[in-house]
């Protein structure tokens, strides 16, 4: 019930929520800008980054990959050739029996199916032979199938309402952003990387001064560095065995005078001293000339020096007709920068800083992924088209296009996507883990998923500084949500209002440049460039030359962009410090939306919030009129961003949206978390991905292998904006507890609380744990006979007594361990033996399916569903479900990182109750205060309290207090006052059991309390007699197998630090794998037992005088044969004792 | 003049040196009056009650001469009971003159050792809804039903369930297509002549049988054909169903006691409170006076007009306080009020379920305590 309560009949989150907010406006002097949140986030949506990313590579991507690859001309006969006109990806569709059918994304859940849409190209292409060509067209030939990222443009859930999406099963609340391969949803996870075609000046690992550029264009990916090495600047790129002086670099690529090299570097004499020593040693090896240090290059690298120099060295930077100046400017420009940090140390370059990182997304990597297969299937097909050109006798009418039609993309991008290995050869890309399946194990915890960002390093660097926190993460990726553990810092989240960029065309955006005043870099002498009243212009990191008024340029620009009269994610940084204007365009920069303000006055009126209220504006029209603008981390250093309206100096240029902003979706869940300690916000994001409660809306109709509900689950009391922004109120995952912060009987040490067993009787806590079991029909085995399925032959009553007439199990039955669910039977003979007739019930052993869960607990089949799979064989999948009423250590936690077991439950005549008659549900223990300082926690219970007793929902949000997003301490004190509640929370309370008042007032109220996934069932474990396993014949290991409880080596210390001898050799030996042994006493290697003489023996010696019997572990036994069969041979010595 | 004198004179008093010679003397067999204020008292400061617990020692205060033993004879002149409230499904009443331990126990015997009858046994013929079925038969458990427990017995393991141990309802809601529906507790029909079910024979010639074996119907009882057992709210969500869903089921109630499991339980719960006592420890006038009518949300206080101007704070409803400690909140107001709560002296509240009629409950209530005295005292002698 609870879930339909939850569930409602709202058209959608946010639209919801706006009415809401416009009954209970409140009167503020400053404006209101909350509502931009929602009305962002219903234009965005919450994971609009991946769906950017997908809906670029669809409609943009993909072109130019094609564009570029879009002629396959056979080597035999250049004439006959096939052209891509176009390229799109169609809507997905399956095809079964060669006819093809729409495709929804809950079919393939269900099915085990790719949800794929077929990639459709345009073609023209030469046909005939010899004499006769025609050129012929042909429109929507699918080339393969590309794998659709649900709610992106080619989905078939774009666009759709609640209903239309309730009609295709799919639920409303998610969001999107994931794929789904062989009926498993897979995530692309967000990459970080560090930027590419930047130059990043730092030091490495000998603390020599580096400037590097990852130089990334469509045709190569390489790395520049420039180190300096005792004074000396020398180039390193890996085509060249040793590193270069970078003066004769600079001689090769036609800057023969070194006087034009010093004025590249700008007239400081600092500069020039610097650079003396490198002068000098290439004067030391007698290159003066072109020719010469050509030559100096060409013995490094067997004469292909200048092509090197000209398409490797410095990719980035495009080389026209051979004049490779533009790159010995960027080199100029790249010593610069050295020298500069050099002789101020705050010129390098943060690695850490956001700004100099790139996260790439889904679209990124497909496209990488798909332009190599494209690549590869081109070759391919030109290959067989010139092998249908040898071939003695060809047919006339050959049709080249025939030969597109293979599965090579289809299958490279489904493996990709489900293995998560991106191997893409062309640049030596080998990721593993790039993809990861969507676990639905919460709402919360798969929409983390989504927001997820991978990093860049491997985990096992000891370094804090990616790790820590950076200050220009503000507002761009959550500061609290980050694992524990090795990942800590270094796997992130984005914040709420994040948006990553996609690509945006950049000649426009040059010739823009040039139109406003920047002087082309081919027209500048090397002493022009740093003339001091100039900055350089750098488009995403290309020099495109110098501008004498750099604010007023910038002005221009962020004025063009304001006006959309280019992108809106274009950014415009003046760095005064290097003296350049950053330009850039390029994708994968993050950025977030601050609304603009002029001299401190925000330019968002009261009348642009009403209008917006009335729906007469939308968030794209806020962007339209300049009213607001994205940011990205590097144009955020040139703005002054105060935090409300109410703060603004003169000098301010943006004020925030809104603070609680700051944090990412799942941080957002906590209420009053800028109250608390900040490790607990980050422990509290680890644990509400394991709370459970509902998943989506289509929970019961999914067919997941691992499903936890809550039976009863609420939304919480005190909320946050963030919650009803992203539907935790719809989907919520957890119950609002009465608890009382009071210590009682003991059980409640170390965390642990003390439940109610009433509020368990009445549902608090109960969760249903469904999973899967399916079984594969095997169709074809190669004697043609099948797997069948067999109704109960009443061999063994018991266990059949679930079993329907078809053999399976019909849903609602309880199922009990050992219990037949599916009444299989498999045929004996699987090889040969080719018959077409039926085989004998004889040739049939059964095979049957049968339930292994918790001993003594009853399960109950929930659902049965029959499919086929690819190779069309039937596949059975159950859902056996298991409902659980909280038990002693289950594990709870509230929503502000305090986990505990619960450790006794209690009777409700025994537990306290208050004067009004309120009894606890659970009783949490008050020392879990002091250390934790999760004031938060308390200041939630005080706003639930208030609010059950007036009757309206209270806010929490992040720093919420001054904005009204959340409800002040003062606040909520009144209310409860005015309910007759003490101020302070603490109510008096009578002990359930003496019947007296306790001795203190008791700090009482509801706390949003969730379950967590762990619980005892699932753990606990003990064994007496058991298996063991095979070789070593000691108890097997681990839960699963009914392993045993191993004595470890710690343990072994301890009990010979405590002498307990005897302990010690019954733990390893009797409990373990004792074995009575016959050794030799006169060659000392074992014997055996003769049970038909009844004597031992011993086979070296060749017989039985000396044996002695004696017991062993039989490990060691092993030991001794395993290393005898090495040709070492270990000797016993034994002795009385 | 009268009262400014009388004013002088408490404000000397703490002033004085203390000398437990002037004390006055003390009537023997009385507690001198701080001692009668802690054995009666609660005081509640603001920061914490004091004096909470109940001195039963007989010979607590042998010392002074004042016998603490309870006295049968004394407690039956002072015991005390008024009904405040009586509806049909709570009640309100004062127990005066009790010890915390006997309220106590009626109060935890209410909650869990008064007998009802809920469902226990739930066997679902067919359930297409959304509702899973351990689900659904755990909130038909919580239903409370209107049958009179005492006209059962129990069902032990080994018996057959008859006329006499179970209440069997039926349960057969459907939907049609394209349409939605709540299922309410009003639509379990009470079946008097026991489960309609067949059980799967055994043997196909025997005499079909049902779960229960009923020998005679229900309804027959003259407490049953006036009044036909229901479940005793009607409006009570137990599933919804959406197109073409269905529900069919039987339930079998049987009697049973809240500990097992609360659906048992007669109450939504039982408590009682000690009866407030507010006590000005000085005179309130003036605006001192409006501040601490304003301060109270329940209006305990009020302002009486003491002439020449002048307003003074009375107690007028200590009953409502409901300790939110706003009048003893901050510098100097815990001189002026004292919140007490009066030990002996119980405002007990039953909300029953509906199973019974609060007052039939609690001397039910008083009649297991009794049965369990009594089973003491025989196993005792």
């Amino acid at each position: 019930m609870g879930a339909e309560s939850l569930a409602g009949g709202e058209p959608s989150t946010v639209e919801q929520l706006i009415d809401r907010q416009k009954l209970a406006a409140p009167i503020k002097t400053a404006v209101d800008k909350f509502q931009l949140v929602p009305e962002f986030l219903k234009v965005r949506g919450l994971v609009k980054q991946h769906l950017d990313s997908f809906n670029y590579f669809v409609n943009i991507g993909i072109k130019k990959i094609v564009r570029a690859n879009d002629r396959i001309a056979s080597t035999v006969d250049p004439s006959i050739y096939i052209r891509f006109k176009d390229v799109r990806i169609g809507t997905p569709t399956v095809v079964v029996d060669g006819v093809s059918d729409k495709l929804a994304p809950h079919t393939c859940r269900l099915s085990d199916m790719t949800y794929t849409a077929p990639i459709l190209v345009d073609i023209e292409y030469i046909q005939g032979s010899n004499d006769q060509k025609y050129r012929r067209e042909k429109r929507d030939i699918s080339i393969g199938r590309m794998p659709v990222m649900l709610r992106s443009q080619c989905c078939v859930l774009y666009g759709k309402d609640e209903a239309e999406l309730a009609k295709l099963g799919e639920c409303p609340l998610d969001p999107g952003g994931y794929f789904v391969v062989k009926g498993t949803e897979k995530v692309i996870l967000i990459q970080e990387q560090l930027s590419k075609n930047r130059i990043i000046i730092d030091t490495d690992k000998k603390g020599n001064l580096t400037a590097s550029v990852m130089s990334s264009t469509e045709a190569t990916k390489s790395k520049t560095v420039i180190v300096m090495e005792k004074g000396k600047m020398y180039l390193s790129l890996n085509q060249f065995t040793t590193k270069i002086p970078i003066m004769v670099v600079m001689k090769a690529m036609g800057i023969e005078s070194d006087q034009e090299v010093v004025q590249m570097l700008g007239r400081d004499p600092r500069y020039s001293a610097l650079l003396l020593p490198s002068l000098e040693e290439c004067a030391s090896l007698d290159i003066f000339t072109q020719e010469k240090a050509l030559k100096y290059l060409d013995n490094k690298k067997d004469g292909r020096a200048l092509s090197i120099l000209r398409d490797i060295f410095l990719a980035n930077v495009p080389v026209h007709n051979n004049n490779l100046r533009p790159k010995c400017i960027y080199v100029a420009v790249m010593l610069r920068r050295m020298m500069e940090a050099i002789l101020n140390k705050d010129a390098m370059d943060d690695k850490d800083y956001v700004g100099n990182k790139r996260l790439e997304l889904s679209g990124q990597l497909i496209s990488l992924l798909f332009e190599d297969l494209f690549k590869t299937m081109i070759t391919e097909v030109e290959r067989q088209i010139d092998y249908g050109l040898t071939k003695k006798v060809r047919s006339s009418q050959s049709d080249p296009s025939q030969y597109l039609l293979r599965d090579s993309i289809s299958n490279g991008l489904e493996r990709a996507l489900s293995t998560g290995n991106w191997d893409v050869k062309r640049f030596r890309m080998n990721r593993k883990g790039v993809t990861q399946v969507l676990a639905r194990l919460s709402f919360i915890g798969s929409l983390g998923y989504l927001t997820k960002i991978m990093p860049q390093f491997e985990k096992s660097r000891k370094v804090s500084g990616p790790r820590a926190l950076q200050p220009s993460q503000w507002g761009m990726l959550c500061p609290c949500d980050t694992p524990e553990g090795e990942a800590c810092g270094l796997v992130k989240n984005l914040a709420l209002m994040t948006h990553v960029t996609t690509d945006e065309e950049d000649g426009p955006l040059i010739s823009l440049c040039y139109c406003l005043g920047v002087e082309d870099l081919e027209l500048l002498s090397g002493e022009e460039l740093h003339t001091p009243n100039s900055f350089l212009v750098m488009f995403n990191g290309l020099i495109l030359g110098k501008h004498r008024r750099p604010q007023h340029f910038a002005h221009a620009m962020r004025k063009l962009r304001r006006a959309c009269k280019i992108g809106e994610f274009v950014s415009i940084f003046v760095n005064e410090k290097q003296r350049v204007v950053y330009i850039a365009s390029d994708g994968g920069r993050v950025c977030r939306p601050l609304v603009i303000a002029d001299k401190g006055i925000s330019r968002v009126k009261e009348h642009h919030m009403k209008e917006l209220l009335d729906g007469v504006r939308t968030f794209d029209d806020f962007l339209r009129e300049g009213l607001i603008e994205y940011l990205d981390v590097n144009e955020e250093n040139n703005a002054l961003i105060s935090l409300y309206e109410g703060e603004t100096t003169p000098e301010t240029t943006h004020i925030e949206i809104e603070p609680f902003t700051i944090l990412g979706v799942i941080a957002g869940l906590i209420p009053y978390p800028h109250h608390n300690q900040s490790p607990r916000n980050t422990y509290q994001c680890a644990m509400g991905k394991q709370a459970m409660g509902n998943i989506a809306y289509n929970q019961l109709c999914r067919m997941d292998t691992l499903l936890y509900l809550l039976v009863y689950p609420q939304r919480p009391l005190l909320t946050t904006r963030t919650i009803e922004l992203v539907g935790y109120d719809k989907l919520g995952a957890g119950q609002n507890a009465t608890v009382a912060v009071m210590s009682y009987s003991g059980y409640d040490i170390e965390d642990a609380i003390v439940m109610n067993k009433s509020s368990l009787d009445r549902g608090f806590g109960r969760c249903i744990v469904m999973k899967k079991a399916s079984c594969i029909m095997n169709r074809r085995y190669d004697s043609g006979a099948s797997d069948r399925i067999v109704r109960p032959r009443g061999l063994d009553k018991d266990r059949e007594r679930i079993l329907d007439v078809d053999g399976l199990a019909a849903p609602g039955q309880i199922i009990r361990p050992n219990d037949i669910y599916i009444n299989k039977e498999s045929p004996t003979e699987t090889r040969d033996h080719k018959s077409a007739e039926a085989l004998a019930d004889m040739k049939y052993r059964p095979s049957m399916q049968s339930h292994k869960g918790p001993e003594g607990e009853s399960c109950v089949v929930d659902r049965v569903a029959l499919s086929t799979d690819k190779n069309n064989n039937m596949c059975i999948k159950l859902i056996i479900r298991h409902t659980r009423r909280p038990e002693l250590g289950d594990k709870f936690s509230s929503r502000h990182g305090q986990k505990g077991v619960c450790g006794t439950i209690i009777q409700q005549e025994d537990f306290p109750f208050s004067e009004r008659g309120i009894c606890p549900d659970l009783i949490m223990n008050p020392h879990g205060f002091p250390s934790r300082m999760t004031v938060g926690k308390m200041i939630e219970l005080l706003g639930s309290k208030a609010g059950v007793s007036c009757g309206r929902f209270h806010y929490g949000s992040a720093f919420g207090e001054p904005s009204g997003h959340a409800d002040k301490v003062d606040a909520i004190s009144e209310t409860l006052v005015r309910h007759g509640f003490s101020y302070n929370g603490k109510d008096m309370i009578y002990s359930g059991i003496t019947g007296c008042p306790l001795q203190a007032y008791i700090f009482m109220g509801p706390i949003y309390y969730q379950k967590l996934k762990h619980m005892v069932l699932d753990k606990m474990h003990a064994r007496g007699m058991g298996p063991r396993v095979m070789l070593t014949r000691q108890p097997t290991e681990g839960r699963a197998r009914n392993g045993g409880l191993r004595v470890g080596e710690m343990e072994r210390d301890c009990l010979i630090a405590y002498g307990a001898s005897m302990l010690i050799f019954e733990r390893l030996m009797l409990s373990s794998d004792p074995f009575e042994v016959q050794v030799c006493e006169a060659c000392g290697l074992l014997g055996y037992y003769n049970h038909k003489l009844r004597s031992a023996f011993c086979s070296t010696c060749k017989n039985g005088d000396n044996i002695a019997t004696m017991k062993l572990p039989y490990a060691c036994k092993l030991l001794i044969q395993e290393l005898q069969s090495m040709n070492i041979v270990p000797r016993l010595k034994l002795q009385e004792a | 003049m009268n009262e400014k004198e009388n004013k002088g004179g408490n404000n000397d008093e703490p002033n004085k040196k203390f000398s437990i010679w002037d004390l006055p003397d003390v009537p023997m067999g009385q507690l001198p009056p701080h001692l009668q204020l802690q054995k009666t008292r609660v005081v509640c400061k603001a920061d914490a009650p004091i004096h909470t617990d109940n001195i039963s020692y007989s010979g607590a205060y042998a010392s002074i001469g004042v016998d603490n033993s309870v006295h049968l004879d004394l407690f039956r002149d002072n015991f005390k009971v008024n009904v405040i409230r009586l509806t049909k499904e709570d009640m309100e009443f004062d127990m005066i003159g009790i010890d915390p331990a006997l309220a106590n126990a009626f109060r935890r015997i209410l909650i869990s050792e008064v007998p009802t009858m809920a469902i226990e046994k739930v066997l679902i013929a067919y359930n297409t809804s959304v509702v899973q079925d351990e689900v659904l038969a755990h909130r038909l458990g919580l239903v409370p039903l209107k049958a009179d427990p005492r006209l059962f017995e129990y069902l032990s393991a080994n018996d057959t369930p008859n006329e006499k141990n179970t209440i069997v309802f039926k349960l057969h809601a459907s939907c049609k297509r394209g349409e939605r529906r709540t299922v309410y507790s009003e639509e379990l029909k009470w079946l008097p002549k026991g489960s309609e079910l067949i059980k799967e024979a055994g043997q196909a010639d025997s005499k079909p049988t049902t779960y229960t074996s009923f020998t005679c119907s229900q309804d027959v009882l003259p407490e049953f054909s006036e009044d036909p057992i229901s479940p005793s709210e009607d409006k009570i969500i137990l599933a919804k169903l959406g197109s073409k869903q269905e529900i069919e089921l039987e339930a079998h109630a049987v009697k049973g006691l809240g500990k097992t499991h609360a659906k048992w339980s007669p109450v939504a719960t039982a408590w009682y409170r000690m009866l407030p006592e507010v006590v000005l420890l000085e005179d309130v006038e003036d605006e001192v006076a409006e501040e601490l009518v304003r301060r109270c949300p329940d209006k305990v206080f009020d302002i009486e007009d003491i002439g020449h101007g002048k307003k003074r704070a009375t107690v007028a409803r200590p009953r409502d306080c409901r300790l939110c400690r706003e009048c003893v909140r901050g510098e100097g107001w815990e001189e002026r009020v004292e919140l007490r709560r009066v030990k002996d002296h119980f405002i007990f509240t039953v909300e029953s379920t509906g199973v019974l009629p609060p007052e039939v409950l609690f001397t039910e209530a008083v009649k297991i305590l009794e049965e369990k005295c009594e089973r003491v005292i025989s196993e005792l002698s």
